[in-house]
């Protein structure tokens, strides 16, 4: 339990310095698809929910279960989509080169 | 090995993977040119985590899971395929439906695992629940405050942000009690109850000028819950992805805030309309010189760089696509035409880009304030189309101003500004613009998309 906690606290401090680092290189014209995107990453969540569900423990869990996957789902589904639709219509004026 | 321990071991490299592949998306995102590979690499981490999960030996029914799974993707569609002028909100919504994923989850888990909650478990666990319930019930505030179901305005009362405190105090402390006292799991369902009331109360005395930072903020807090709930879990995929997205918030809310020249204390506590109640009535008739399309049209015509500066009040006259018109028409006439973008300008990070960039007008057009504003002083027409504050020079001259102190775009600069408005109302802040009254601006009243429409017939363009 200790050592878990441990680890888990390093994997959370480097995952978000990784965070800091990556999207500060974001460009600014991007913000919105950017949100969008992380927003659907973000419902990696399902993952817990499915085996809240999955394990079928109290009926309590596992309502509650079945509507966080409703909930994380859509965000999954919608937030690609739309991070998809977004980048689509950004074209450059310029052939390829800067 | 037993088929147990197999099992587990494939579930946590395909985590592993699935962790990269997310990084990677999000640095891909850093270029428009690599932005969509971003995309493919998160579906496909994301479709690789949830396959995994299946694996899972705990789960003994996949029915719910797989009705549930439906459901949800059936819900996703449409919410992946509303308008470019809806993003702001849809983001807000799915916020909300992210929260509540965590949140319910968080519960569920509390009520398997109590009264045997460690205390470090147990403060994680409050600590999911309390981000998630509050960035539930705010989004939900927030995405009602841009639908325009609820009132736009900043609504507040006296002793605010007293109560918010309290409430705060509230949870936390009672989080703090079933921490050393896990056995009084009656303090849960207030810790929830707690937290999705200071949600609401935390997101009404917001108004829709500050709803990128809101947005971003709620993005971040969205993600540290989901952080937390894989502290819960002991999930470092979920771990990673909330850390991810937890820090993503937060340089937006900074970047935000410091375009609105705020700090966070002031936009979560400062509700920006009642710093200046005077200024809505100080309506006193100073002279403007206003301009017709045509006129507008020979103006532009004859100039050699224009810059147009969209705002909100583009988004909200739908009026991109006849800015495009404009674009086209102007370009070939030989004028060189940029857009320039202010880090709030619109209703959340990034809204006037996805917007021009739907009217199919070229995102190398499109330039930050920082490094356009130098490019003013040589330009000989700025356009603003609804946007006010972010070009109000009050902000750079008078102290007494709510908004001294914010960067704005120096329209002021220009050889010409042009300002297409309804009329003279104050901008949403309630500020007056003194950029109105200089002898070379000249005031386009009207529709921003039937003036535009205007100016693009006069100039023999259009469709």
């Amino acid at each position: 339990m200790g050592s878990n906690l441990i680890d888990a606290l390093f994997v959370f401090m480097l995952a978000a310095f990784i965070g800091f680092e990556v999207i500060r290189h974001v460009s600014p014209l991007l913000h919105t698809p950017l949100m969008s995107l992380t927003n659907a990453l973000d419902a990696i969540a399902v993952v817990g929910a499915i085996v809240l569900v999955g394990e079928k423990k109290s009926t309590f869990a596992t309502v509650l279960g079945v509507i966080a996957i409703v909930a994380a789902t859509s965000n999954v589904v919608g937030g690609f989509l739309i991070t998809d639709r977004m980048l689509k219509m950004f074209k450059t004026s310029r052939p390829v080169k800067k | 090995m037993t088929e147990f321990a197999a099992s587990q071991t494939a579930i946590e490299v395909i985590y592993l993977i699935a962790s990269a592949l997310f990084i990677l998306s999000l640095k891909w995102m850093s270029s428009p040119t690599t932005a969509r590979h971003g995309i493919w690499a998160g579906e496909i981490g994301m479709v690789l985590a949830i396959a995994g999960t299946l694996l899972h030996h705990g789960i003994v029914d996949y029915k719910w899971i797989v009705i549930a799974l439906v459901l949800g993707s059936g819900i996703g569609v449409p919410l992946g395929m509303v308008q470019m002028t809806a993003v702001p909100q849809r983001t807000a919504l799915s916020h909300a439906f992210g929260a509540l994923c965590v949140t319910l989850v968080g519960t569920a888990e509390f009520y398997l695992r109590t009264p045997n909650v460690p205390k470090f478990m147990m403060s994680v666990l409050s600590m999911e629940v309390i981000l998630g319930g509050l960035t539930f019930t705010g989004s939900l505030m927030a995405a009602g405050k841009l639908q325009e179901i609820l009132p736009q305005r900043p609504i507040t009362y006296k002793g605010q942000n007293l109560v918010n405190l309290l409430l705060f105090l509230v949870a936390v402390g009672s989080a703090v009690y079933l921490v050393l006292h896990p056995e009084a799991k009656q303090f849960f369902p207030l810790i929830v109850g707690v937290s999705l009331i200071f949600g609401v109360l935390l997101v009404i005395p917001i108004g829709g000028a500050d709803m990128p930072t809101v947005i971003s903020l709620l993005n971040s807090y969205a993600g540290l819950s989901a952080a937390a709930m894989g502290f819960v879990l002991n999930n470092k995929l979920l771990i990673i992805a909330g850390a991810l997205d937890g820090s993503s918030g937060l340089i937006l809310s900074v970047i935000m805030s410091k375009a609105m020249n705020r700090s966070f204390t002031n936009v979560l506590f400062g509700a920006f309309g009642q710093v200046q109640p005077a200024a809505a009535g100080g309506a006193e008739a100073k002279p403007v010189r206003s301009a017709t399309p045509e006129e507008a049209a020979a103006i532009l015509a004859a100039a050699n760089k224009v810059v147009i500066v969209p705002g909100y009040g583009m988004a909200v006259a739908q009026a991109q696509h006849k800015v495009r018109e404009l674009y086209d028409v102007l370009t070939k006439k030989g004028v060189e035409v940029r857009f320039a973008i202010h880090p709030v300008a619109g209703r959340m990070p990034g809204h006037m880009n996805v917007l021009l960039a739907e009217a199919d007008i070229p995102y190398d057009r499109l330039i930050e304030m920082d490094e356009i504003n130098g490019d003013f002083p040589q330009t000989d027409v700025a356009l603003v189309i609804g946007a006010n504050d972010v070009t109000n020079p009050a902000a750079r001259t008078d102290q007494s101003s709510p908004i001294f102190g914010m960067p704005i775009l120096d329209v002021d600069k220009a050889h010409t500004v042009m300002v297409i408005k309804r009329g003279m109302s104050p901008g949403f802040a309630g500020i007056d613009n003194p950029l109105y009254y200089f002898d070379r601006t000249l005031m386009l009243f009207g529709d921003a998309k039937q003036f535009v429409g205007a100016i693009v017939r006069e100039l023999g363009g259009g469709h």
